[in-house]
């Protein structure tokens, strides 16, 4: 029985991990800017496709065509070879082979970019307005581009295989000084969970220990009185947009090897995101990644045979019965700040 | 009053009236033998009939659709009198002369289902009712092939399923105007024990991981009957949603839980996810009960197949069809869609391009459009020459009886098509049932419901 339940809390971390990575990044921006941004999901997705597009250019291939070879149908066979691994032979293969990790390089610059573009070109627009505007307006931005992916893309999944030295499972039992095979996990799982506790607690120290996250931790305690000390508080909460997309964008791109994505991956995201958020409590950075493990973890304990012989269905409702209850007995959720969203 | 006399006299009535009738054009309607029947939902009145194409051209069994629409296309254009002519050439016997369905160009119309029961069925209303379709078909999921036959019964309209392999399908949930090629979960289960006894042994311990609708109901129930008539036990049976995509949570509980086999009743996506992500938890390189631990994919395509990749090799699972059969009908339809599409067809691409080639061959059997004539062609129908050998339309739950293939995930594929072998071909009378044992009723031909 140990060993069932030892599993499930990795799995827990796991999924926790992914929920706390995007509700992270939605927090930054709701933290900084007062953004309810419900493009996070569409950030989330496009840093899916920049490793779906690092992947096109790294596996393009020559066609030729062999006339004394023929297909199955009759037709002269089509011979390709590998773009790369003909120009840089052994390190050709070994790019490929890597391209989800190598992703990630190209990734941090594009969505800072798209991060800022957006933040400098539409949502400056509407930090004014109501939060049901800024709703309809980020809602509006995630269909646009998850449309424009929709339509270069396809509709359907496109797999972003691991690398083969990172594919199968880790025996963590044997480490454990258990049993051999009985309590094993996939590697890349393992990594997506140290990639995400080394993101989020990068952001953290950051936030805490550079001067640049003091001056952007103090404006979001009191934005006006920062503005009055004459520092340009705008720029940096633009830039700690940016850095929410970066944070969106890696989650995506780490993420490919476990789930193909299509152009309705930030969608899938986007509401479990935001009942981690709410569970956490609006505006908390600890509380969105303590509720994003919570949920994780009790989304993986609901989905146990035992759990569901005695409530059956709880695996597909627990997080937002969770979150029902967060909500009666705590309206600000785990860690909210008062006055946050409130009238 | 000597008017009034002749205007009364039975002879004067009898006649007035017949040359009345004559003389509105009626006659030719009441002697003309069915002429009084032909009114119906979308009697093609000019020079082109149009298919109505419900593809799942989005969501889990995408790519299943897309290449049913290679296929259709593919037949419309063989019905045509364009290409090669593909099978036309094979089947026998066969009324088709290639100049379209009794003179009439086909031409069709398609709809998006998105693998969603509901927006399939609105898509063949719309279809029916806006674009004039004489004929509903296509689909990759049993929960749509029901919605939409029994719409079609509903409509009066026939319905050719494309890939649906649930017993329900032509079971409790037959319809009359509703027909099937493809084979069912039960037909999979009694092909594939017994080469999983072989191959496994009989002591086995399954846990079956289910696609939560009348599909994976149905091959779960099947493919637990074989096994453990075989003397495998089933640990549990866990239901999972259509359409889920981390399956992590769903295969934990296995790792521990005493079962050596993992049955995948998953299809499409679905099937390459958990199929990959079993994989991934290092389920194939486990030991169980002092066995090497197997995972089973009672149905498998070519198409998940490529989508799983390495994980697919040696796995078990059954098929409708495969490219690489070497009889002249599979040999030529490859052929043709090979030489169109320059990729192999799918198990998907030959039942929708086999269900639009005997619709047109009803028909032109028939000699009319009219739904209940074209049943009758259909029904009790036998022909040869599709690819999977001398098949028979049972007229008692309209599913086609034939063989089924066994298949193995290819260890050492030679190209990227290459990637099922065929295990063995169960014959048609091995795989033959009594249509009762899933009960249902057809339900009528006539009166013919209209449309509109």
């Amino acid at each position: 029985m140990f060993e069932v339940i030892f599993l499930q809390f990795l799995n827990g971390l796991d999924k926790g991990a992914a929920y706390a990575l995007i509700a992270l990044g939605l927090t930054l921006v709701f933290g900084t800017l007062g953004v309810v941004n419900f493009a996070h999901g569409a950030l989330f997705m496009l840093g899916a496709f920049c490793a779906v597009t690092v992947r096109m250019f790294l596996t393009m291939e020559t066609v030729t065509i062999d006339p004394e070879k023929l297909s199955p149908w009759g037709a002269p066979l089509e011979v390709r070879e590998p773009l790369v691994q003909a120009w840089l032979g052994d390190f050709g293969a070994v790019l490929v082979n890597y391209s989800v990790p190598l992703s990630i390089l190209i990734t941090i610059p594009i969505m800072l970019l798209v991060g800022i573009g957006l933040e400098r070109g539409i949502i400056k627009h509407f930090y004014k307005r109501s939060h049901a505007e800024q709703i309809l307006v980020t809602f509006g931005l995630a269909i646009v581009a998850q449309e424009v992916i929709k339509s270069v893309f396809g509709p359907n999944p496109i797999p972003q295989p691991m690398p083969t030295d990172l594919r199968g499972a880790a025996d963590i039992g044997a480490w454990l000084g258990m049993q051999a095979n009985v309590i094993t996990y996939p590697v890349w799982r393992l990594i997506y969970f140290i990639f995400a506790g080394v993101v989020i607690g990068g952001v953290f120290a950051f936030l805490q220990f550079t001067t640049f996250g003091m001056v952007v931790r103090a404006g979001m305690a009191d934005r006006e009185t920062v503005g009055l000390l004459g520092i340009n508080i705008d720029r940096r909460f633009t830039i700690m947009f940016g850095l929410a997309a970066v944070v969106a964008g890696m989650a995506g791109v780490m993420y490919t090897p476990l789930l193909p994505p299509n152009y309705h991956l930030g969608m899938d995201f986007l509401v479990l995101s935001f009942v981690v958020v709410v569970v956490g409590g609006m505006g908390s950075l600890p509380g969105a990644v303590a509720a994003g493990f919570l949920l994780g973890i009790l989304q993986s304990f609901a989905s146990m045979n035992q759990v569901k012989a005695i409530f059956p269905g709880i695996d597909q409702i627990i997080i937002y019965l969770v979150a029902v209850i967060i909500l009666l007995v705590r309206p600000r959720g785990l860690m909210g700040r008062r006055g946050v969203m409130e009238a | 009053m000597t008017i009034l006399k002749r205007g009364l006299s039975r002879r004067r009535v009898l006649q007035t009236g017949m040359a009345g009738i004559i003389g509105s054009g009626v006659a030719p309607l009441v002697f003309t033998k069915g002429a009084w029947a032909q009114e119906f939902c979308n009697n093609p009145t000019g020079d082109t009939v149009v298919f109505g194409l419900n593809l799942p051209l989005t969501g889990t069994y995408a790519e299943e659709g897309a290449d049913e629409q290679k296929a259709y296309e593919l037949a419309i254009a063989h019905l045509n009198g364009e290409g090669d002519g593909g099978l036309l050439n094979v089947l026998q016997p066969s009324a088709l002369k290639g100049n379209g369905i009794l003179g009439k160009k086909v031409t069709y119309v398609s709809s998006d289902s998105q693998t969603k029961s509901d927006v399939a069925r609105a898509g063949a209303t719309r279809m029916i009712e806006r674009d004039g379709a004489i004929m509903i078909t296509g689909g990759s999921s049993s929960g749509e092939a029901i919605a939409v036959q029994g719409l079609c019964q509903e409509m009066g309209v026939i319905f050719m399923a494309g890939l649906t392999h649930s017993n329900d399908t032509t079971g409790k949930d037959k319809r009359r105007y509703g027909f099937r090629h493809f084979f069912n979960a039960y037909q999979s289960g009694i092909g594939l024990a017994p080469v999983l006894g072989q191959s496994y042994g009989n002591d086995r311990q399954a846990y079956h991981l289910t696609a939560d609708y009348t599909w994976g109901w149905t091959q779960e129930e099947s493919i637990k009957a074989a096994t453990e008539a075989l003397g495998w036990k089933t640990t549990a049976a866990v239901r999972t949603p259509l359409g889920a995509t981390d399956y992590s949570q769903y295969l934990t509980p296995i790792l521990n839980s005493g079962a050596d086999v993992l049955i995948l009743n998953h299809y499409g996506l679905d099937m390459v996810n958990s199929l990959t992500q079993a994989v991934q938890f290092g389920m194939r390189d486990r030991q169980a009960n002092g066995k090497d631990f197997q995972i089973v994919t009672p149905l498998i395509s070519e198409l998940m197949a490529k989508g799983a990749g390495e994980s697919v090799k040696g796995i078990f699972g059954t098929s409708n069809w495969h490219w690489n059969l070497q009889d002249p009908g599979s040999i030529a339809f490859t052929k043709s869609f090979g030489a169109a599409y320059g990729s192999p067809p799918s198990q998907a691409a030959h039942t929708a391009y086999v269900q639009a080639l005997l619709y047109a061959d009803a028909v032109e059997r028939a000699g009319t459009f009219y739904p209940p004539e074209v049943i009758k062609a259909l029904e009790g129908h036998e022909f040869d020459g599709m690819g999977n050998g001398k098949t028979l339309y049972r007229a008692e739950d309209h599913q086609c009886i034939k063989s089924v293939l066994v298949v193995q995930g290819n260890e050492s594929p030679t190209s990227e098509f290459d990637v099922l072998n065929v295990v063995q071909e169960i014959d048609r009378d091995t795989v033959a049932y009594d249509p009762a044992i899933f009960g249902g009723d057809l339900g009528p031909a006539e009166p013919v419901p209209m449309c509109a």
